[in-house]
């Protein structure tokens, strides 16, 4: 087990879009969880569950409407200098989903991967530049002649691969990766996920990983959190999620995905959740609580007494 | 079993900027009625222009038919005339599309796109069609389908629009059904359900379907027989026990082994190196021998022929020759041997030694 220093912290936080109009969507709804320094976290949910929302949120890239995002005990939404902002962006760094559309296709690999250490002024000269995206180019497994060429000259994989240079290049502490290998292809994916891991041996790096193929996020995560309509339903180690399922939307999730084994898939039994199900009362407290150890669960009092002693000879 | 399609040495090229661009390279299979057959492979192996070539949606002024026939109805598609196609096209042979986003018209009524390919193939009245589009969202499990069919694609949600995607191709009783990726644009959840629903339907209307993906998951889940394609060929085909169970084919075992399972937690996701061959200049010999680790000498000079593993199942690698050495596969394949009978790595009900 590794040493379990909280890096980020988040505590209560809210996104709506839209407030106090009509239109009001509440893409995260007060959700509070913690990242340990070094470990995988994997972010699972359907579309629209607010899972890349959170990863967007947690960088900055929107303004949180309520709650803290607590980076080594400092709040990331907390008024900053531009100094300190460029400080705390060095250690935060996001990887895209759609290798084609977040690259530039008018510059070059070279000023793509280097525009952070230009900012942030980690380069003295041309030749240390050059050298230092060299060496990135090759920890992703390219080469330095891919240096000069532009990202339409490049397979999803390779962009991939250049769009997780470019976020290294400022030796971050902590990534976001917001479904990184979805836009690949199967025999490709395998190659990025095992870049990711091997990096983050090398490098100590902590990851928040994206995703809605479950198959991959179990793969590559130490602890997964499921999400459904902007809310956290459930937040366990990656094997206790699979083996005790606990919140409804989390088995019927597990249920349905197709696995790779025609005799599974024929016995296959899936179920499905409806929300109403739980019948939560008005005021009724429902909130995260631990069922087993590292086990979270969004319940009511009387649905944790029930998962308790289901759970209690595990 | 009747077969009700047959692709006969398929061959077909795309004349580019750069050059002849060879994506289907000989193709051979056959479709039998009431069976689905799912066609796997990555992004750029040939499988959405084989259908699309079926279909011949392809631009005449940049694909040419090089060479083989396609066969049904004892009629050569690729030799049809553009009106003698349109009979055939929304009624005999139907598609669903990846992206129900963009596959319907946003400017349409869903209940007269239903109709449309109602009136145009099948003597009906307007009154007749519109009974036909309300019972066929009935069919796909669309709620409420008399007020339904007045609204516009956007008033519904991703997976509501697959399912009158669906109803649409299944308007005049396809003999066959061409899905191309239809579940990919979809959630998990989603995922399940729109299967589910195609399971239901072929029994119900007893069509056949090719089923397009890249997803192995899926492939279990809705394949009879399972074709993998690589870089415009077809590399294995067979059952899906066959291909799950015993595949032969070293990029089948590296396309099974990339997936992580949920059961076992290995140390290391095993991934095929390097990247899909330049079809603007094909590899001589076989096409994956660059990625292989059990290439051998003759792999990098001829291309292999099919080899027969059983009477339904057929791979194309000089593995299978009587004088190749034998290989180890990787240590997933090997598990998944173990489950099935005609394999060497087979244990017995009781876990008895190999064979």
């Amino acid at each position: 087990m590794k040493i379990q220093k909280k890096l980020l912290e988040i505590k209560n936080l809210k996104q709506y879009f839209n407030p106090g109009k009509p239109n009001e969507v509440k893409a995260i709804d007060d959700i509070t969880f913690a990242i340990y320094k070094g470990e995988t976290l994997g972010l699972v949910g359907e579309s629209g569950c607010g899972k890349s929302t959170t990863g967007r949120t947690i960088i900055r890239l929107y303004d949180a409407t309520d709650g803290e995002v607590l980076y080594d005990g400092v709040n990331v939404h907390g008024r900053k200098s531009k100094a300190e902002l460029k400080a705390f962006n060095r250690k935060m760094q996001m990887i895209f989903q759609d290798p084609y559309a977040s690259l530039n296709p008018r510059m070059k690999v070279m000023d793509i991967i280097a525009e952070g250490l230009d900012i942030h002024g980690l380069v003295k000269n041309a030749k240390e530049r050059q050298e230092r995206v060299y060496q990135l180019l090759e920890t992703v497994g390219l080469n330095k002649e891919h240096a000069n060429r532009y990202p339409h000259e490049f397979s999803g994989g390779q962009r991939q691969r250049l769009g997780i240079a470019r976020a290294l290049a400022v030796e971050p502490e902590f990534i976001i990766a917001d479904e990184p290998i979805s836009a690949l292809d199967v025999s490709i994916q395998a190659q990025v996920v095992n870049l990711l891991k091997e990096l983050q041996e090398e490098k100590g790096l902590t990851y928040l990983f994206i995703a809605h193929d479950l198959s991959m996020v179990k793969y590559i995560s130490d602890r997964i959190g499921v999400m459904y309509f902007g809310k956290l339903v459930e937040l366990a180690p990656a094997e206790d999620l699979y083996k005790f399922p606990m919140h409804p939307y989390t088995q019927s999730l597990l249920s349905a995905i197709p696995l790779p084994d025609p005799d599974y898939e024929r016995n296959r039994v899936r179920k499905s959740y409806d929300p109403k199900s739980h019948n939560y009362k008005d005021g009724e407290n429902v909130t995260m609580r631990e069922v087993r150890p590292g086990h979270f669960v969004y319940c009511s009092d009387v649905e944790f007494a029930a998962l308790q002693a289901e759970h209690a000879n595990n | 079993m009747e077969k009700i399609l047959e692709v006969e040495n398929l061959e077909l090229s795309f004349h580019t900027f750069a050059g002849e661009v060879k994506a289907i390279r000989g193709v051979n299979f056959d479709l039998k009625k009431g069976e689905t057959l799912a066609i796997v492979g990555e992004s750029g192996s040939g499988k959405s222009v084989t259908t699309k070539a079926i279909m011949r949606l392809l631009p005449e002024s940049s694909s040419e038919f090089k060479n083989g026939q396609i066969l049904f109805d004892g009629k050569d598609l690729t030799k049809l005339t553009d009106k003698e196609m349109q009979k055939i096209r929304g009624k005999d042979i139907s598609m669903i599309f990846q992206d129900p986003m963009t596959s319907l018209n946003p400017t349409m009524t869903i209940g007269k796109q239903i109709m449309e390919p109602i009136l145009k193939h099948q003597k009906l009245s307007k009154i007749e069609a519109q009974k036909m589009a309300i019972y066929l969202l009935q069919l796909v499990g669309m709620p409420q389908p008399e007020q339904r069919i007045k609204q516009y694609p956007h008033q519904f949600s991703g997976g509501q629009r697959q399912r009158i995607v669906i109803a649409i191709a299944l308007a005049c009783n396809p003999k066959i059904l061409i899905a191309d990726e239809p579940t990919t644009a979809l959630d998990v959840t989603i995922q399940a359900q729109i299967l589910e629903l195609m399971k239901d339907l072929q029994k119900k209307i007893d069509t056949s379907i090719i089923f397009i993906t890249h997803d192995l998951g899926v492939v279990a889940n809705v394949a009879d027989r399972v074709a993998v394609m690589y870089s415009g060929k077809i590399v294995e085909i067979g059952t899906v026990d066959e291909i799950f169970y015993n595949p032969q084919h070293p990029y089948t075992w590296g396309l099974l082994s990339s997936m992580p399972s949920l059961d076992v937690q290995e140390a290391k996701l095993y991934a095929i190196p390097g990247t899909p061959p330049d079809l603007l200049d094909p590899p001589k010999g076989d096409s994956f021998a660059l990625r292989s680790e059990y290439a051998m000498q003759i792999d990098l000079e001829e291309i292999p022929p099919f080899f027969k593993v059983s009477d339904t199942h057929y791979a194309a690698t000089w593995l299978l020759h009587p004088d190749a050495p034998e290989v180890t596969p990787p240590a997933t394949i090997i598990e998944r041997m173990k489950r099935f009978p005609s394999s060497r790595y087979y244990k017995g009900a009781n876990g008895g030694a190999t064979k």
